[in-house]
C-alpha cells in the first residue's frame, strides 16, 4: 500500500513537469494553431543561460532567476517576431518544420556553447532534500514544481478569462480578422502569446535542470508535455494539466508493476489508444471542418 | 508548354528525345561513376541512395497525400530487423527477405493508418512519434533481435553472387532504387495517385466525389512504410550492424527535412533533398577538417563557444535550412528549380 501511494505520489511529481511544458504549448496552440516543438528547447537555453548567470557571472540568485524569466519572455517574443511571423501563411506541416527547425538550431547552439557534457546548475534545493510524511517521500523540488505547476494553471486560467490581454487572445485565436477589426493588434499579442508561453516552460526548464543538465535534457519532458497537451485536447488548459497528471501516475504505475522496461514509452501507447477513441482529446470539444 | 494531347502522353515514362538523352546519360554516369571514385564516395553513394528510397515513400505520404509522419526511423528500424532475422535466423535467401519484411513494415504501415484516418496536424505527428518511439523500445528488448547489443548482418548471396564490398552493393542498391522510384512515378499517375492528391488537396470533397478515403489513406501509410521497409533493410548491409540506438528520433525529423528541403509533392524533390541533406550530414561530421571554414570555427569555437561541441554545429545548419525554406520557398528545392526554369525560358523578354 506504502508502495502505490509512493508511486502515485512520484507520479504527480513527474507529471507536474509535463503540465507545465503542456501548458506552455497549449497557450501557444491555443492562440496561433502552431504546435511548438521548440518549446523544450526554448526552456533548454533559459536553463543554461541561468547557470551561465549564477556560475559565470556570479549573480544571486533571486536576480539570476529574475533575469531568466526576463530573458525567456524575450526569447519566445523573438522567436515569434523573427520567425513565425515571416512564414506566409504556413500549413500545419509548414508550421511543424519551422519549430523543429527552430528547435535544432536552439539545440546545437547549447550544445556548442557549452559542450555535451553533463553539467551541474546550483539551485537553492538539492534534488536530495525532501519531506518524509508518514512513509510517503517527496522531494522538495518535486513539491516545488506540484505548486508551480498548480499555481500557473489557475493564473493562467484567471488571465484568460478576465483580464484584457487575456481575452484579446483569445479573440485573436476565436477570429483573427474580427479581433482586427475592433482593434487589437494580433500581431503583438502573438508575440506576447510567445513570450509568456516561454516563461511557463523555462519554469518546467530551470526546475528540472537541478535533477538532470545535458543538452537533451528537455527532449523527454517536451515530447510527454505534448502528448499530454494532444490528449487534453490541445487546446484546453485544464484538460493539458489533467492529461499530464494521468499520464505521469499511469508511467509510474506501469513501471512499477507491469515492466519498467517500457515505463518511458507507455505514455505514446496510451495517446494512441485515447486518440482512437477520441480523435480531439479528452477534453475538446470535437473539431468540425468545413470544406 | 506541357499541353497533352492524347491519354498516352500523360503516362508515357520518357516524353521528348531529349529527356531520353538525359536519362541515357545519366544512366552512364551511374555505371562508370564507382570506376572512378574512391571507397569512401562510394559508400556515401550507397548512403545516399538509401535515404532516396525512403524519403520518396515520405514523401507519397507527406507530399502527396498530405499527411505527417514523424516515426518513420521505426518502419526502417523494421524492414532493417526484419530483413537481418530472416535471413541469420529463418535463412532466407536476401531478394525473398528484403520484401518479407518491408511487407512487414507495410503492415504496421496499415496498422497506424488506422487511427491516422481521423487523426490531422499536432494530433497525429504525436501519435506516429510515439509509433517511432515505441517501436525501437520494443526491439531494444527482444532477446531474438540481440537486444541493446544489436545484430550483425550476414553477406548477401545472389544466386552465385555475393556481395561483400561497398562497390558490389552500389549496383544492387542503384537497380533497386531505379526500380522503386519508377514505380512511385508511374504510382502517382494513376487512379491511386490521384486519389492521394486529392485527399492532399481537399479530403471532404475527395470523398464526396467517391474516392474511398479510408482505403488510401491507409494505403498511402501503407506504401511509405513499405519505401521505408525496403531502405531499412538495405540500410542493414550498409551499416553490417545494426542496434536500436541508431533509429532515434532525429532520425525521423531527418527523413521529413529531406522530404521538405527538397520539395514536397514532387517526384525530384526528396531524390535532391536526400542528396544534399546526406552528404551535408556525413561533410559535417568532421567540420574541423573543411578548409578555411574548419580553421576559423575552431578560432571561434576556443574563444566563445566550446571545443566538445563542435560536431552538434550540424544541428543548427540542419535547423537553419529546414527554417529558411518553409520561409523563403515551401516547395523547397523543386520550386527554385522549376521558378528558374520559367524566368530562363523567357529569359530576354
Amino acid at each position: 500500500m506504502v508502495d502505490f501511494v509512493q508511486m502515485i505520489v512520484s507520479g504527480v511529481a513527474v507529471g507536474s513537469s509535463y503540465a507545465l511544458m503542456g501548458l506552455a504549448m497549449v497557450i501557444i496552440y491555443k492562440t496561433s494553431e502552431v504546435p511548438n516543438f521548440a518549446q523544450g528547447e526554448m526552456a533548454l537555453v533559459t536553463s543554461f543561460f541561468t547557470m551561465m548567470l549564477l556560475t559565470t557571472f556570479g549573480y544571486p540568485v533571486w536576480l539570476a532567476f529574475a533575469l531568466a524569466f526576463v530573458f525567456a519572455a524575450f526569447l519566445g517574443a523573438f522567436l515569434e517576431f523573427a520567425v513565425l511571423r515571416r512564414a506566409k501563411n504556413p500549413n500545419i506541416l509548414g508550421t511543424i518544420v519551422i519549430t523543429i527547425g527552430l528547435e535544432m538550431v536552439l539545440l546545437g547552439l547549447v550544445s556548442w556553447k557549452f559542450g555535451a557534457e553533463h553539467k551541474t546548475m546550483p539551485f537553492p534545493i538539492g534534488p536530495y532534500d525532501s519531506f518524509i510524511i508518514g512513509d510517503i517521500f517527496i522531494s522538495k523540488l518535486e513539491a516545488l514544481t506540484l505548486v508551480s505547476a498548480l499555481g500557473l494553471m489557475i493564473l493562467l486560467f484567471f488571465f484568460f478569462r478576465y483580464t484584457r490581454l487575456g481575452l484579446a487572445m483569445k479573440a485573436t485565436q476565436q477570429n483573427s480578422v474580427a479581433a482586427k477589426i475592433v482593434g487589437i493588434r494580433t500581431n503583438r499579442i502573438m508575440m506576447m502569446t510567445w513570450g509568456i508561453s516561454s516563461v511557463v516552460g523555462a519554469t518546467a526548464g530551470l526546475l528540472i535542470s537541478p535533477v538532470i543538465m545535458h543538452p537533451f535534457m528537455m527532449w523527454d519532458p517536451m515530447l510527454k508535455g505534448f502528448a499530454a497537451a494532444v490528449m487534453g485536447g490541445m487546446t484546453s488548459l485544464p484538460g493539458a494539466v489533467v492529461a499530464a497528471y494521468l499520464l505521469g501516475i499511469i508511467e509510474n504505475l506501469f513501471g512499477g508493476y507491469v515492466s519498467i522496461e517500457f515505463k518511458s514509452v507507455v505514455a505514446f501507447a496510451i495517446i494512441v489508444l485515447v486518440l482512437c477513441f477520441k480523435p480531439s482529446g479528452l477534453f475538446a470539444r470535437h473539431y468540425v471542418k468545413k470544406v | 508548354m506541357d499541353m497533352k494531347r492524347t491519354y498516352y502522353e500523360d503516362v508515357q515514362l520518357v516524353t521528348s528525345p531529349v529527356v531520353l538523352f538525359w536519362l541515357a546519360l545519366l544512366f552512364v554516369f551511374l555505371v562508370v561513376f564507382p570506376f572512378v571514385v574512391g571507397n569512401y564516395y562510394v559508400y556515401v553513394a550507397n548512403y545516399i541512395a538509401i535515404n532516396i528510397i525512403v524519403a520518396a515513400g515520405l514523401n507519397l505520404l507527406v507530399g502527396y497525400t498530405g499527411q505527417i509522419s514523424l516515426g518513420h526511423a521505426g518502419f526502417f528500424a523494421i524492414g532493417a530487423y526484419g530483413t537481418v532475422i530472416l535471413m541469420a535466423k529463418a535463412g532466407l535467401p536476401f531478394l525473398l527477405a528484403l520484401p518479407c519484411s518491408a511487407l512487414v513494415a507495410a503492415g504496421f504501415g496499415f496498422l497506424l493508418g488506422l487511427p491516422a484516418l481521423r487523426l490531422e496536424g499536432p494530433y497525429l505527428s504525436i501519435a506516429t512519434l510515439g509509433f517511432g518511439l515505441t517501436i525501437t523500445q520494443i526491439i531494444g528488448r527482444i532477446e531474438l533481435f540481440g537486444g541493446r547489443e544489436g545484430l550483425h548482418a550476414p553477406d548477401i548471396v545472389i544466386g552465385s553472387w555475393i556481395i561483400n564490398t561497398d562497390r558490389q552493393f552500389y549496383f544492387l542498391l542503384v537497380f533497386i532504387t531505379i526500380v522503386l522510384l519508377t514505380g512511385m512515378r508511374n504510382l502517382i499517375r494513376t487512379r491511386v495517385g490521384r486519389a492521394f492528391i486529392a485527399i492532399r488537396d481537399a479530403d471532404i470533397a475527395a470523398q464526396t466525389m467517391g474516392v474511398n478515403i479510408v482505403f488510401y489513406k491507409t494505403l498511402a501509410f501503407a506504401v511509405s512504410a513499405f519505401y521505408a521497409g525496403i531502405g531499412g533493410g538495405l540500410y542493414a548491409f550498409v551499416l553490417k550492424f545494426i542496434e536500436p540506438e541508431i533509429f532515434t528520433l532525429m532520425m525521423s525529423i531527418m527523413f521529413l527535412a529531406m522530404v521538405v528541403v527538397g520539395g514536397q509533392g514532387s517526384l525530384m524533390g526528396p531524390v535532391v533533398g536526400a542528396g544534399l541533406l546526406c552528404w551535408l550530414d556525413l561533410k559535417l561530421r568532421n567540420i574541423l577538417d573543411i578548409p578555411f571554414l574548419g580553421d576559423w570555427l575552431e578560432a571561434l569555437s576556443r574563444s566563445w563557444f566550446s571545443i566538445t561541441g563542435v560536431s552538434n554545429i550540424q544541428y543548427i545548419v540542419f535547423g537553419s535550412i529546414m527554417v529558411a525554406i518553409m520561409l523563403f520557398e515551401p516547395l523547397g528545392l523543386y520550386g527554385v528549380w522549376l521558378r528558374t526554369k520559367r524566368y530562363w525560358r523567357t529569359w530576354p523578354f
